[in-house]
């Protein structure tokens, strides 16, 4: 099934034109139907600021395409992405196809740390508060985890993944504190936590690129390293690789886009497990061809799933509800395959 | 290469918590020559070689190589110079065999390269020392036991480096691929004046092919030198407690082992 490097650039620029396209084709989708040209028309407007081609068009479209649904849909395409590369980048340092921000507890640290954040009201640094509490958060959970499954430096694969249930239910018990503590703020708190992409906004976009493309830079930087840490540390040293400070720093950059991606989106489980193995089922294991695929892939999955529950579904279901519904089963059927081949 | 310009260890000790694996050890390992490392289980000998390889820094004391210490060089560097094939190898992702071997090359491929021609040669020429080239694009997590380990053995001589490290490499291999392969290891120090050194469970094996056997007990070296001088049964009383005659074979021509399995 795997392909060869002529289709997996063909696969990749195949991902990319789906994406873009979807963004567009999204962006008509809704309430207020808008043609696919007169988006086209209302965003080179707005690039080139020259208001003479939005000639003819329904006055009300530009602030439906501009204001209310790119951000959102862009958003969610940011995140999509997001959470798969964090994803392929776990599970690349874990050596543990079952690791994802949500199994690991890394996105429930960071949904703490942000809740936190909203309650206390603090906004010492503007915007960047929330993401920087949820990183916070991520990041110590990370580190508690891989505390608890470590045991003479090795990790076991199982024992990981349990221990991020374990932390993974405590921080449940204190998102449900921070929820009881809340008041009249309770809704809004228990929807965000659902996951959603309502309401966006252009600051919120710009946060979450910023992650994802520094996230970008250092997996592709550190894209050929992983790939030989997953013969195990002890091989990696021998071939080169600073394998303490490599997996640090991926760790911690991946913790850091699943905390921005949390933090303007809520909890949305399994994407960055069920993109990276279907890609991987289709690229092979080497970052390099793997990374690209598995953030096109989560960037679309989750465009379309964000636009199902928007604009296809009579009732809007949260989106973390919905990946959680589809990632929950396939999390099973892959742990079981895992086990039947242990055993 | 002088004959002080390989490995030089002094004083080194190292700690698991409270629990020591290396204690004080002094120790000087010329190149040119096919070491072997023999003690009973836990006794440090996995260790030893992660101190040559800086996998792991001693506790007290310093290990040299090249007359530098091991801790100054970089990582890439080192492993141009040094390779190991590991006991273990447990990878959960579907590389090829191919892949894997390439591996061995990233020592020598910039970040953003791709494998030129020598690297290329390199992995050929690896698997086919090692007999897998017929199964190069099978993938590693379906491979048996004992065929991972020729694929490790291949990555480490695809890496091209003057000291080759073996822990306990050929524990899943039946005699024929422990043979090719330790007939290969033989083979680069003989004709190409490399170093091996590898640790070993099976003493005949180490009777065979090594130039110096080294007995490790409790983290202390007990003996050094040249096989025909400290493999004796009064050795291998004192590291194993275990009766044995050690006598030159007529068949094989070199000294052998017998055990007492019962009395």
């Amino acid at each position: 099934m795997r392909h060869s490097g002529y289709q997996i650039w063909l696969l990749t620029l195949s991902l990319a034109a789906a994406t873009l396209g979807a963004i567009v084709y999204a962006t008509g989708m809704g309430h207020i139907a808008v043609p696919a040209s007169e988006i086209i028309r209302v965003i080179a407007a707005r690039v080139t600021s020259n208001p003479a081609l939005l000639a003819g068009i329904d006055p009300v479209f530009p602030f439906v395409v501009f204001d209310v649904r790119l951000p959102r849909i862009l958003t969610s395409t940011l995140v999509g992405g997001g959470l798969a590369m964090s994803g392929v980048i776990y599970q690349g340092i874990l050596l543990n196809p079952l690791a994802d921000p949500y199994t690991l507890g890394v996105s429930s640290g960071a949904a703490f740390g942000a809740a936190l954040a909203l309650l206390a009201n603090l906004t010492m640094m503007g915007h960047f508060s929330v993401p920087l509490f949820a990183f916070g958060g991520a990041a110590l959970t990370l580190l508690v985890v891989l505390y608890l499954s470590s045991f003479n430096g090795q990790i076991s694969a199982n024992t990981l993944i349990l221990s991020g249930v374990i932390v993974g239910a405590i921080l449940a018990a204190g998102i449900s504190f921070l929820k009881y503590l809340a008041d009249e703020q309770v809704a809004v708190i228990i929807f965000w936590l659902m996951g959603s992409f309502a309401s966006r906004t252009w600051l919120d976009v710009t946060v979450v690129a910023m992650a994802v493309v520094f996230g970008l830079g250092l997996s592709f930087f550190y894209a050929r390293d992983l790939n030989i840490l997953s013969l195990g540390s002890r091989s990696a040293d021998t071939l080169g690789v600073e394998s303490g400070r490599v997996r640090w720093i991926l760790l911690l950059g991946a913790s850091l886009v699943t905390a921005v991606c949390v933090s303007v989106s809520g909890i949305i489980g399994f994407i960055g497990l069920i993109v990276p193995h279907l890609m991987r089922f289709l690229v092979g294991p080497d970052n390099r061809k793997l990374l690209p695929v598995s953030i096109l892939a989560g960037a679309l999955l989750l465009l379309v799933a964000d636009t199902v529950t928007r604009a296809v579904l009579p009732v809007e279901v949260p989106i973390g509800v919905l990946t959680a519904l589809i990632g929950g089963p396939f999390f099973c059927v892959i742990f079981r395959k895992r086990q039947r081949r242990v055993a | 290469m002088s004959a002080t310009s390989g490995f030089g260890l002094s004083g080194v000790s190292f700690d698991y918590g409270t629990t020591p694996a290396l204690v004080d050890l002094d120790l000087c390992l010329p190149p040119g020559k096919f070491y072997g490392i023999v003690g009973p289980n836990g006794c440090g000998k996995t260790t030893f070689l992660d101190m040559l390889t800086g996998s792991k820094s001693p506790d007290r004391g310093s290990v040299t190589f090249m007359d530098r210490p091991v801790a100054e060089y970089r990582r890439r560097d080192l492993a141009r110079l040094v390779a190991l094939v590991p006991q273990d190898f447990g990878i959960d992702f579907a590389y090829t065999v191919q892949e894997v071997v390439l591996m061995g090359r990233h020592p020598y491929i910039g970040r953003f390269a791709s494998p030129g021609a020598e690297d290329w040669r390199q992995v050929d020429a690896a698997m086919a020392a090692i007999g897998i080239s017929h199964f190069k694009d099978r993938f590693v997590n379906e491979l048996s036991g004992g065929e991972k380990q020729r694929v490790v053995v291949a990555r480490a001589l695809a890496q091209q480096t003057q000291f080759l490290l073996f822990d306990e490499a050929t524990s899943s291999l039946d005699v024929q691929y422990t043979m090719q392969i330790f007939n290969v290891a033989r083979n680069l120090v003989r004709g190409e004046g490399r170093t091996v050194i590898a640790v070993i469970h099976n003493l005949n094996l180490a009777a065979a092919y090594c130039d110096e056997i080294i007995f490790m007990q409790a983290g202390k070296v007990v003996a050094c030198g040249p096989s025909d001088s400290v493999l004796e049964s009064s050795m291998i009383k004192k590291v194993f407690g275990v009766e044995s005659r050690v006598e030159v074979d007529d068949f094989s021509k070199t000294k052998q082992i017998s055990f007492r399995y019962w009395s």
